[in-house]
């Protein structure tokens, strides 16, 4: 059934019983075209586009648990396209795109809010820095403006501008940055895809891989047994690593925790999404009115989801430091996300060195903006076989290449980017 | 409005103070209570039925619970900027003077006009925004969700900075206990007597938990006096300290725990010099949660019309707080514990007008008490409530075998049986298992060191929890360590009890599982139906959970509903992952005092103070705050000063503080060794008294850092680092020197903060520094050549380090003292300097003259540029390995269209440059295709009177001389520039050499 | 997290900094450059038990070697990193 104002009043006359599942319950068949490990919103973003993009609709999605349960369902919800270096810029400017029609394509409303980001700066440097990163969204068509302080005390008056340790000095913004609705990303993809003929598995858990005399993956060894695929695309981050290994891979990734907060639900108090350029502390306000705000990773290896106070209180310092009117408001829950952090801060999609297997991975922690961008890619390499022009320089070997894409300048160290 | 009365207090009774009254008001009308109120009692014992509003169907909604379960009675507290919002009512102490208003509410708390939600409830079932709002697609930013979000959130944060003070603190303990109800109190003496260091956190004011209310006998005496002698006990032990106020919220690795300490909550401000809160992170090598149990309504239609009551709650009200939430009480239960209520109301003067049983039998005690008191006990269901803002009138009774009846009540009381708190013990995603004779889930597994006792494991009777708790103690105590003798347990009587699980009566009409978020049992239905069988989908798409009460009322109750609707087992169906903390806290207690101008150290430079005296201007270097430019009075601008500063050092002499550069000692037999493996040059073969200019890697050949190192001794180096990177770098070598090479001898100490080290500068260096330093001492080019370096005298017989460096491109001198004579030098220099017009410059005038030499910094050392790109291949050894040695080599890091440094000047000599402006060539229109780097430093050139600058482009070194575009559509500027070498100041060097 | 360091005594988290796996060790002078990616790029990235570099900037500066689990945060081990404080002192 069509989703709109109308079937809703319709199905409320028989009292909401006729809505039928968001998704099939599907089970798994013998062999699909292309076998997808990963239930988040990539692999079910992946799944949409081949069905809808590529026509290929023999296809499986396999979610060891329940369907955006990792990293589509723990992120902060954070849509942008502020990147400043080649490969990143375009990709991301795709998937904005992608955000932008979203609804209307998957019949799902998934709460694309183009309310703003907003990163402040506080030094001469971080203004240059700013403004080479927004000259270089505006070459590439992607929207951006530079502030001064007149006009982020215009937009943010509630911000500290009185006796901050590191004033605020202006902001580089994009309006068309906001949030989105993280897990109606995942049942909008879920409803479209499954609509399409795609099967969404759930409590399907991939234990290995079976390859054939030549070493090719045909299919997948799960806790609901063996299915054939004709090739298997991996969309796990958090757990790339693993996935990978059993297919003997080592990757250039760690997995690390990424803490994220909610405050209560309070009035509107904040415009967009506002990130502190002079701590780790980024916040914007969910339509329910909460609060939804982090910063740092906590820096070590971890698989727990689960993190520990000293970051707690760095980005609580943060948010304080930043706008002080938050003191009495409370903090309402704490959870931990792992994150796929790349040697270099960027994302691999890619083919793998063993034939047959696909490689979506090493998103750190900015894989929710990347949803949509990432399925139409993922999906294309995965039809064609070869990598789609926006995601062109997200490969593999880029690494062993010297073609890194670090935004932030840290080199081959995780926990810095 | 004024009301006194207090119209639904009890006479006598109740742990208030009726001789400390206190005036409090609630939206704008004043009431009265007394000391030992929360403001849920007070508004209780003045008859104030309807408190607040529904998050979406506006809903009236009364007082459920007493406690921080609390999903109803939400209010703004306080007002200005003290306002909080969201604060339950039922831990608010009451204190003179208490402001308190609803909220989510319009115009008023009666005649909330956005209760016209009601009214579009058959469409606002769970989830119906996922299914609509999206036609046309802009009308969601403009229309739809600014709607939403007016009408979504509850209170109103204040909106301006918290005008409070928080702490942070740290204790240590053997055994921390949360929780001061029986378990609690019997482990805390177990442990204390055994010698054990323990700290007891009670969230409540008063200790006692559910014996507060419920009493008891414990060793043959009434609850109340056991507790007063328990707590004169731990009082008297040395070790056991006891924080009221105090909720544990979490628990993190290596026995750390999270606890906050609502230091001055009670009262309308913090007194002078207090602080409002307190975070504590307690470190405890055992801990114990006895944090009891949450009662549990049972969800039927009308269970949310105010003056509906948990049981516990109203046991609580009327026995600890002497005020009567109705006059004539209905019981609805399912267990037998529910009947105290009925007791103790009947207790306090009230009326009961008939307790609804879910269970088949009732017990003949109870039937016998129905009887003397003269009640009927009707075996089945409550179906409906007859009420509204004002309260409970009627209630539906649905009896077992379909027959009806209907009773007069004002107030229902309803125990749907008890769920242990299990949330501390599976903050670590450990999963609670069901229990089926109390039909809820207890601690299965739990964070290292933790367990539960009490209430909080199934524990229910007050003789079990004793046993438990002190228990518990004991085994804590010893397993920490400790030694000693416990003692006996305190007795108390083992009450039995008797459920039968009922979670949910079906009926006609709204009834509610998550108060605050109106998720009702028909939206766990629609969820079920839509394919949101898992517990986190059945959350996250009904909201259920998620309020300020984090579900502590509701989430068992739903997904009990969700296990009947998907026939599944309860234990089947599961819970969702428990995530603290436990009861929300102010985010102002994490940040403690680290906010405004202390959210980060200051760091200070050794002439900071007298570059104050002179009126600098001071720019944030990292934690530093360095003289950015010295202005003297008639200047216009900060570019007025800095070209002053420049050419005054570029025609004489000036100084600048360069004290904020990382700083170390290397020593040791190997010392040179070590900084060839760190250095991309050579260090082994630079003789004593000499300087160079080193450039590191990162291991992925990257550039990391640069400096000077100087050979002061066979065996000693002396290095420095930029300002930002002082401490990595000083991990870094760490590294290199305990890890990657510990075959050789040498010893890092970071010495930044020992030494003041100002750079002298100008054509009359010279002869300022022979004013300083001692005559002996020989400064003359030969005596003191170009890149020398060594300790000398100065005037005084103080040692300090002389190096003859230049960053400049002057002849120049860098001096060390120890810091603490850093002031004093630089007043001499401003002293012996004044015959040859000595000015100070700040770090703008410092970076002028290392635009125009030239030299890279950190915008150049960006962490994506090799040696080559910064011009310094010829710097990389190719006799050695180092650090970073093999990776610089691939094939993208050595490509001929690298970005690489260049100078650039604007063609039209009067245009201002800007940092951040890319390069595109002439001629073309903008695009990524041909968007070929970027300007990275640029500045006012006093030398050559023009705007200068560094940039990074596409084979910039091929294109000098070429006119290409400078694009920088976000300051809405182009012009041309033309690329040029990057020095633009004496290219040979001589000044610096002379 | 608290770790015992070998010179100071148990400490709080905030005091270190986690670098990673320390399995990897750093290939000698001539190593190819295949073996010098695999060191500074490729990691098992253990979900277990795995033995880590963590420096104690906040204390002694001392490198360590810990042994952690990642699953659970819990630490089995701590030990000076390869060399340290004893670097041929005395030799």
């Amino acid at each position: 059934m069509k989703y709109s104002i109308f079937s809703l009043a319709r199905a409320a006359f028989s009292g909401h019983k006729t809505w039928q599942r968001t998704w099939r319950d599907a089970s798994p068949r013998d062999r699909y075209d292309v076998v997808i490990i990963g239930g988040g919103g990539h692999g079910l973003a992946t799944a949409w586009f081949l069905a809808s993009e590529y026509g290929i609709r023999n296809v499986a999605v396999l979610e060891k648990g329940w369907i955006g349960s990792g990293n589509a369902g723990r992120n902060t919800t954070i849509i942008r396209s502020n990147y400043g270096l080649p490969g990143n810029s375009g990709f991301y400017e795709l998937s904005m795109k992608l955000w932008e029609r979203m609804e209307q394509d998957l019949n799902y409303n998934t709460m694309v809010s183009q309310r703003g980001v907003i990163n402040l700066y506080h030094s001469d440097a971080q203004r240059d820095a700013y403004a080479r990163r927004g000259n270089t969204m505006r070459i590439n068509g992607i929207d951006a403006e530079l502030l001064d302080l007149a006009a982020v005390r215009k937009m943010m008056p509630f911000l500290n501008f009185d006796n901050a340790r590191f004033p605020v000095q202006g902001g580089l913004l994009q309006r068309r940055g906001g949030t989105a609705r993280h897990d109606a990303v995942v049942w909008g993809y879920a409803h479209a895809a499954s609509a399409l003929g795609v099967d969404v598995i759930q409590n399907c858990e991939v234990t290995g891989f079976v390859r054939d005399a030549n070493g090719k993956v045909t299919g997948v060894e799960t806790s609901r047994g063996k299915i054939g695929a004709g090739k298997v695309g991996m969309a796990v981050a958090g757990s790339s690593s693993r996935v990978a290994a059993m297919a003997g891979l080592r990757l250039p990734i760690e997995s690390h925790v990424l803490q994220a907060f909610v405050s209560e639900a309070i009035k509107p108090l904040i415009p967009g999404v506002m990130t502190f350029g002079a701590g780790h502390f980024y916040v914007s306000q969910s339509d329910k009115g909460g609060l939804v705000f982090g910063g740092d990773i906590d820096g070590y290896n971890s698989y727990a989801q689960r993190g520990n106070m000293p970051v707690m209180e760095d980005v609580c310092e943060g948010g304080m430091a930043l706008m002080p009117m938050i003191g009495r408001v409370r903090l309402l829950r704490q959870w931990g996300g792992i994150m796929d952090m790349s040697m270099d801060g960027s994302p691999i999609i890619d083919k793998t060195p063993v034939d047959g297997l696909y490689l979506n991975a090493g998103w750190c922690y900015g894989g929710f903006k990347a949803t949509p961008g990432s399925g139409l890619v993922f999906a294309h390499l995965l039809a064609r076989d070869a990598p789609h022009e926006e995601a062109a320089r997200f490969r593999l070997d880029r690494f062993r290449r010297g073609a890194m894409i670090d935004e932030k300048g840290v080199g081959a160290q995780p926990n810095l980017h | 409005m004024v009301s006194l009365a207090q119209t639904h207090r009890l006479e006598s009774g109740g742990l208030i103070d009726r001789s400390a009254p206190l005036n409090f008001s609630f939206d704008g009308k004043i009431f009265a209570g007394f000391q030992g109120d929360t403001l849920a009692s007070a508004l209780i014992a003045n008859g104030v039925k309807l408190v607040g509003r529904s998050f979406k169907y506006h809903r009236p909604r009364g007082i459920l619970t007493a406690g921080s379960e609390e999903p109803n009675a939400l209010v703004e507290l306080r007002s200005g900027a003290r306002r909080e919002p969201n604060t339950k009512a039922t831990t608010a102490e009451l204190y003179d003077g208490l402001e308190a208003a609803s909220q989510n509410r319009w115009p008023s708390l009666r005649h909330d006009l956005m209760a016209v939600n009601q009214l579009f409830a058959p469409i606002f079932v769970a989830g119906f925004y996922y299914k609509t709002f999206m036609w046309p697609a802009k009308f969601w930013e403009a229309i739809y969700e600014p709607a939403i979000r007016r009408a979504a959130g509850l209170g109103r944060a204040a909106g301006v900075a918290d005008p409070d003070h928080y702490d942070k603190a740290w204790a240590h303990c053997d055994v921390l206990i949360a929780g001061s109800g029986p378990a609690g109190l019997a482990a805390a003496l177990a442990a204390g007597r055994i010698g054990a260091r323990v700290i007891l956190c009670e969230e409540d004011f008063v200790l006692g938990g559910r014996l507060l209310a419920d009493g008891g006998t414990i060793d043959s005496m009434p609850a109340a006096e056991w507790i007063s002698r328990t707590l004169a006990e731990l009082a008297a032990l040395p070790d056991v300290r006891i924080m009221t106020r105090t909720t544990l919220f979490g628990v993190y690795d290596g026995g750390t725990y999270g606890a906050i300490e609502q230091v001055n909550d009670h009262l309308p401000s913090p007194p002078q010099h207090q602080v409002r809160q307190r975070l504590w992170r307690i470190v405890a090598k055992r801990s114990i949660v006895a944090a009891g149990a949450i009662e549990r309504p049972i969800v039927f239609t009308g269970n949310d019309t105010p003056g509906v009551m948990m049981a516990s709650a109203m046991r609580t009200y009327v026995a600890r707080y002497a005020a009567a939430p109705a006059r004539r009480v209905a019981l609805f239960t399912n267990n037998a514990d529910g009947w105290r209520t009925v007791e103790t109301a009947l207790g306090a003067g009230l009326q009961i007008a008939a307790v609804v049983d879910a269970r088949p039998d009732v017990s003949s005690e109870h039937r016998a008490l129905a009887t003397k008191a003269g009640f009927p006990v009707l075996n089945g269901s409550v179906v409906g409530v007859e009420g509204g803002k004002d309260g409970v009138r009627k209630i539906a009774v649905s009896l077992i075998g379909g027959a009806r009846a209907e009773v007069e009540a004002d107030g229902l009381a309803v125990s749907g049986g008890w769920n242990p708190a299990v949330g501390l013990t599976s903050y670590h995603r450990g999963r609670p298992k069901w229990q089926d004779d109390i039909s809820a889930f207890v601690p299965d597994s739990a964070p290292p060191g933790m367990m539960a006792a009490g209430a909080a494991n199934g524990a229910y009777g007050l003789g079990a929890c004793l046993r438990q708790g002190f228990a518990a103690g004991a085994a804590a105590a010893q397993s920490a360590g400790r030694a000693g003798n416990p003692g006996t347990a305190p007795v108390g009587d083992d009450e039995t009890f008797s459920l039968t699980p009922l979670w949910h009566v079906a009926g006609k009409g709204k009834a509610f599982v998550d108060y605050q978020h109106d998720v009702t049992a028909s939206d766990i239905e629609l969820a079920q139906r839509e394919g949101f069988e898992s517990v986190e989908h059945l959350k996250r798409y009904t909201t259920l959970g998620m309020a300020t009460d984090q579900g502590k009322t509701s989430n068992v109750a739903g997904l009990a509903i969700m296990a009947a609707v998907s026939a599944k087992s309860i234990p089947e169906t599961g819970t969702t992952i428990y995530r603290p903390p436990y009861v929300p806290v102010a985010i102002g207690a994490f940040a403690g005092h680290h906010r405004d101008e202390n959210f980060h150290a200051t760091r200070l430079t050794p002439s900071h103070h007298w570059a104050a005296e002179q009126g600098a201007v001071f720019v944030d270097t990292g934690l530093w705050k360095r003289a950015q430019w010295y202005p003297r009075s008639g200047e216009k601008d900060w570019l007025e000063s800095v070209t002053r500063e420049v050419k005054a050092v570029r025609g004489g002499v000036g100084f600048c503080d360069v004290s904020t550069l990382g700083k170390i000692d290397v020593h040791g037999p190997d010392a040179g060794a070590f900084l060839d493996r760190v250095y991309i040059n050579t260090f082994s073969s630079l003789a004593v008294g000499k300087a160079r200019y080193g450039l590191m890697l990162r291991e992925d050949g990257m550039v990391y850092d640069d400096g000077t190192t100087s050979r002061l001794a066979e065996d000693h180096y002396f290095l420095t680092t930029t300002t930002a990177k002082a401490g990595p770098v000083m991990q870094h070598l760490e590294f290199c020197r305990q890890v990657l090479f510990p075959e050789l001898d040498a010893q890092l100490t970071s010495v930044s903060d020992q030494w003041a080290q100002f750079s002298i500068a100008g054509p009359k260096t010279r002869d300022l520094l022979r004013e300083i330093v001692d005559p002996a001492e020989d400064l003359s080019n030969e005596g003191f050549p170009f890149m020398g370096a060594r300790e000398v005298a100065l005037r005084g017989g103080i040692k300090a380090r002389l190096f003859r460096i230049s960053f400049s491109g002057e002849m120049a001198f860098e001096i060390s003292v120890p810091a603490r004579y850093g002031d004093a030098l630089v007043r001499n220099l401003m002293l012996a300097g004044k015959q040859f017009g000595v000015t100070p410059y700040g770090t703008e005038a410092l970076g002028v003259m290392r635009i125009e030499k030239g030299h890279v910094a950190g915008p150049e050392l960006n962490g994506t540029t090799t040696a080559a790109d910064l011009g310094l291949a010829k710097m990389m050894s190719t006799k050695k390995d180092f650090v970073g040695r093999v990776m610089a080599g691939r094939e993208a890091l050595v490509a001929a269209d690298r970005q690489v440094v260049v100078g650039i000047k604007p063609t039209d000599k009067t245009r201002r440059l800007r940092s951040g402006a890319h390069v595109i060539p002439k001629g073309e229109i903008p695009g990524p295709d041909n968007d070929l780097g970027y300007v990275t430093s640029v500045c006012f050139s006093p030398t050559l009177d023009q705007w200068i600058g560094l940039a990074l482009v596409e084979r910039g070194r091929e294109r000098i001389g070429e006119i290409v575009h400078a694009h920088d559509p976000l300051r809405g500027e182009d012009y041309d520039v033309e690329l040029c070498n990057p020095v633009f100041y004496d290219p040979d060097g001589g000044r610096q050499r002379g | 997290m608290r770790i015992v360091c070998p010179f100071c005594g148990e400490r709080e988290l905030g005091e270190f900094t986690c670098l990673g796996d320390a399995k990897p060790v750093r290939p000698a002078a001539g190593a190819s450059a295949d073996e010098v990616f695999d060191y500074v790029y490729l990691r098992d990235n253990v979900a277990g038990e795995t033995s880590e570099h963590w420096y104690h900037g906040g204390g002694c500066r001392a490198w360590l070697k810990i042994t952690r689990n990642t699953l659970t945060h819990e630490i089995s081990s701590v030990e000076p990193a390869a060399g340290v404080g004893a670097a041929k002192v005395g030799a």
